[in-house]
């Protein structure tokens, strides 16, 4: 075990740690999630624990919080061997635990989903004026009485938060907590984290941003490949070092030169109003934009604001009025997925096993999915050589790691799915490529290589029109960028003129209204 | 105590075992059945198992009924695949047997040699217009094909009824619900003299090669196994989750249909209340028990045959009600949906208490 910096200073050495974790191991069918974990908290102190996805963090907290049994290893809680079978006992040991993805009823009222996880017996009202007392000491406003269909993400995670805190926690333990928030919504919470910190509150709070842990938490742990490669003080460390920590090496970047081709537009979006079938959908509104050749548009925005569904429209998965959109001056509006595909359009979705790929096909059949106009059948007929060859040189060209051409899509990880859909959409020559969320749940170094292949089709002449909750990937990449906020998109800037502030600040949806006015009204 | 643990991956081994434990299953409970009823197992086994198969007319027996199984399961089979749940083959059987019928009473009398290709012709249109129906209702109304299919194959036995007692009923037929018995023009030819296997089973042979060709070869195939496996994906991919509805239900509805012609062509010889002891309902299982293979779906068409066979031969033999045929298809398909589990699952400890103990 590496320990770059010197971990003796502080309070660590003394005292007693409110969780320690020794040899922790979990195996799950083919994985070994957890091996040999040590992890120890103190009193009062926010501890990050730093590392991809897949590297354990998650299985760890689960783990903790009695949601999973671990296969070996011993918890102890302020100093003695605790066994947490479930997670009502973890609740009742002080654990309390945000899930990365809420577990909320939306036709229900907030006060009534904290009712729903309260082992003791309460009536209603008084159960609401305690919220609100909780929810002002801590600066965390929520009116009890809304329901949370109606509430935000950013509330929602307050709710969430607010649900464990009417158990006086001593231990909180959040799981990638800002994927969901505008920068401003991250600031709000970590004052709110502080001050729960001071009033003794351990956090455990998971991460794969490294500012964000260096501008939060006191102490960190490092895991890759479920073990802990290292413990750091984060103050104490650069970027650089934690995502060696992190990683093994260092993190790579990307070079966007300027696009010298020739420009013309490819993808037009005029007027599109939509309201989608789901009662608890996202109504488009007034969606106008312009996409042109050799250009990267990056669309910011929390998801649950209408990507899903603009994403939808513009595949031709969900049809729209036939002039709403027009790719290279057609109106394409009322065509479907594949007769837009005709004319040059591909598509990665967010979701990758079920829509981008059939997870129990193998690698040649998904190919085949959506590149089976290019020779791989023949009088209606499968051509199976073509068949392979067309998945075997997507392999090849993109550096999917996978057992060949005939390994199920769901045996392969998520970065190396993801690059293998990316170069299956790729080898089709789009003019017009949409991507959702590129390097969603993908390692690293897979995802500085998915953002170079983006920014190198575009110089290309290919028009892309990208949407990720990232924001520091969509200023990596994008030549342009809008938000999309509560189902309406803003004028698309320059990646110049704007900052992730501003482009907070519309996530947020509190300037969306004024900024989406197009340009002739 | 054991607990269920989902597999990594699903089990292709136990996808191909799983068949066979079912009826391995199912041959033990026969037989604590057969203990249970004061019949001696071994010897009931003999009868239900192996007499029918003992003379050369049992085998013919045997094509007679496992032709329209394994004809109908083949079509089934194309939209199973898709998770489209056609369980009113029955009813598309009855039509295409009242369409193809319909014109051997027509044409009464006439000699031609078209007479059986027109009817073969008529039976594949009325089971495919019965088929296409509920791929109708769903595409406009989207309701659900199981209820709708199943509820349209009572439509069209009532329909069978209204035909044999009323307009078609045969008037020398002392007020049978039936009709006049088709003119040899209107028939299979046998195969054999004596035997009533006849040339229907060319056509079942015939569609297992077609049926084969299409789900192995063909891109249509591919496309409706994605609609199935992941109807996202289909949608992504921009197939026609319509198009996957139409040809699932007329292509099962047509198999049927034919199946039907094969019976009054055949051993029925004329329209009446009793066209199949129901092939259509036994077929599903046939199609589940062979895997939805073309090939699977001949062996198990196969056994499901010497099931009817073995049923009757125990009524005969042993006094044993005719209910018993229903309740070992019954017992196989439970099996098989028993042992399906451990293609996705498998038994394991249950990891609560190697954790105790290491704890």
């Amino acid at each position: 075990m590496s320990s770059p910096s010197s971990p003796s200073a502080g309070p660590r050495d003394w005292g007693t740690a409110r969780l320690e974790l020794r040899q922790i191991s979990k195996r799950y069918p083919g994985v070994l999630a957890n091996d040999q974990v040590n992890l120890k908290v103190m009193p009062g102190e926010i501890h990050a624990v730093l590392g991809e996805n897949g590297a354990g963090k998650s299985t760890l907290m689960r783990i903790i919080y009695g949601a999973t049994q671990a296969d070996a290893g011993e918890m102890l809680w302020d100093g003695a061997v605790v066994t947490v079978a479930n997670p009502a006992q973890a609740r009742r040991l002080g654990i309390g635990m945000v899930f990365q993805h809420f577990s909320v009823f939306e036709t229900l009222s907030v006060v009534e989903n904290i009712a729903l996880v309260l082992d003791t017996r309460f009536d209603l009202r008084n159960l609401a004026t305690r919220v609100t007392e909780l929810s002002q000491r801590h600066g965390l406003p929520l009116d009890p009485q809304r329901l949370v269909h109606s509430l935000s993400v950013g509330e929602r995670q307050r709710l969430e938060i607010l649900r464990c805190l009417l158990q006086d926690p001593r231990l909180l333990i959040l799981d990638e907590p800002t994927s969901v928030l505008t920068p401003q919504a991250v600031q709000t919470l970590f004052d709110t984290l502080r001050r729960l910190a001071s009033d003794g509150v351990s956090i455990l709070y998971i991460s794969h941003k490294l500012q964000e842990i260096q501008t939060l938490c006191d102490h960190a742990t490092v895991m890759r490949g479920g073990r802990v490669t290292g413990e750091a003080t984060p103050a104490r460390e650069t970027s650089a070092s934690l995502a060696r920590m992190m990683i093994g090496r260092e993190l790579p970047v990307c070079e966007a030169p300027a696009y010298t081709g020739e420009t013309g537009t490819v993808l037009e979006v005029r007027d599109l109003d939509h309201t989608p079938a789901d009662p608890f959908g996202t109504r488009l509104q007034g969606i106008n934009l312009s996409l042109r050749r050799g250009e990267i548009l990056g669309i910011a925005g929390i998801s649950g604001n209408g990507q899903a569904e603009l994403l939808a429209a513009l595949s031709g998965e969900t049809p729209v009025r036939a002039d709403a959109i027009r790719i290279g001056g057609r109106d394409v509006g009322a065509l479907d997925a594949g007769e837009r595909r005709a004319l040059g359009l591909c598509f990665v979705p967010e979701e990758r096993l079920g829509r981008g790929a059939v997870p129990s096909l193998s690698l040649w059949e998904n190919g085949m999915l959506t590149a089976h106009a290019r020779g791989l059948v023949r009088h209606g007929l499968v051509r199976f050589g073509a068949a392979r060859d067309f998945a075997r040189r997507c392999i090849e060209g993109f550096d999917v790691r996978c057992n060949g051409t005939e390994a199920p899509a769901r045996s392969l990880s998520g970065g190396n799915l993801q690059k293998f859909i990316v170069g299956r959409e790729i080898l089709q020559e789009p003019k017009l490529m949409i991507v959702a969320q590129p390097t969603w749940g993908v390692d690293v170094g897979a995802a500085a290589f998915l953002r170079q292949t983006l920014i190198d089709l575009s110089r290309r002449g290919v028009a892309i029109l990208v949407i990720s909750e990232e924001l520091e990937e969509l200023f990596e990449i994008s030549d342009r960028i809008a938000v999309l906020a509560q189902g309406r998109l803003s004028r698309a800037q320059p990646k110049a003129q704007t900052d992730a502030l501003a482009i907070g600040l519309r996530m947020s949806g509190l300037e969306a209204a004024t900024a989406t006015e197009p340009a002739d009204v | 105590m054991f607990s269920l643990e989902a597999r990594a991956e699903p089990s292709q081994r136990m996808r191909l075992l799983s068949p066979l434990l079912a009826v391995a299953l199912t041959l033990v409970t026969g037989s604590l059945l057969f203990l249970g009823l004061g019949k001696p197992p071994v010897e009931a086994f003999r009868v239900f198992f192996l007499s029918p198969l003992a003379t050369g007319n049992g085998w013919s027996e045997l094509l007679v009924k496992a032709s329209p199984l394994i004809l109908i399961a083949q079509g089934l089979a194309v939209g199973f695949r898709a998770r489209i749940y056609n369980i009113g083959a029955e009813g598309q059987l009855i039509a295409g047997a009242v369409c193809g019928g319909g014109v051997a009473l027509l044409l009464e009398g006439s000699t031609s040699a078209w007479i059986l290709p027109a009817m073969i012709l008529a039976g594949a249109i009325g089971g495919g217009l019965w088929g296409a129906l509920p791929a109708w209702l769903r595409t406009h109304f989207n309701a659900q094909e199981t209820l709708t299919t199943l509820m349209l194959a009572y439509i069209a036995d009532f329909g069978l009824s209204y035909l044999v007692t009323g307009p078609w009923r045969d008037p020398a037929g002392q007020n049978f619900p039936q009709s006049a018995m088709f003119s040899d023009a209107s028939l299979f030819p046998l195969l054999f003299q004596g035997m009533r296997v006849n040339a229907s089973v060319f056509l079942t042979l015939a569609a297992v090669g077609l049926f084969w060709l299409f789900g192995a070869r063909s891109f249509l195939a591919f496309q409706l196994k994605v609609g199935g496996l992941a109807p996202a994906a289909a949608r992504y991919a921009g197939f026609s989750a319509t198009r996957t509805v139409w040809l699932s239900l007329v292509a099962s509805g047509v198999t049927a249909g034919v199946a039907g012609v094969g019976e009054v062509a055949g051993p029925v010889g004329q329209l009446n209340l009793n066209i199949s002891p129901g092939y259509g309902y036994a077929a599903i299982i046939v199609a589940y028990l062979g895997r939805l293979h073309p090939l699977g779906m001949v062996a198990s068409g196969l056994l499901m045959a010497l099931l009817y066979l073995g049923g009757e031969a125990a009524q005969v033999s042993l006094q044993l009600p005719s209910a018993v045929t229903g309740l070992f298809q019954g017992m196989l398909l439970f099996f098989l949906l028993g042992t399906d589990v451990f293609v996705e699952y498998q038994l394991r400890k249950p990891r609560g208490a190697s954790a105790r103990e290491a704890a």
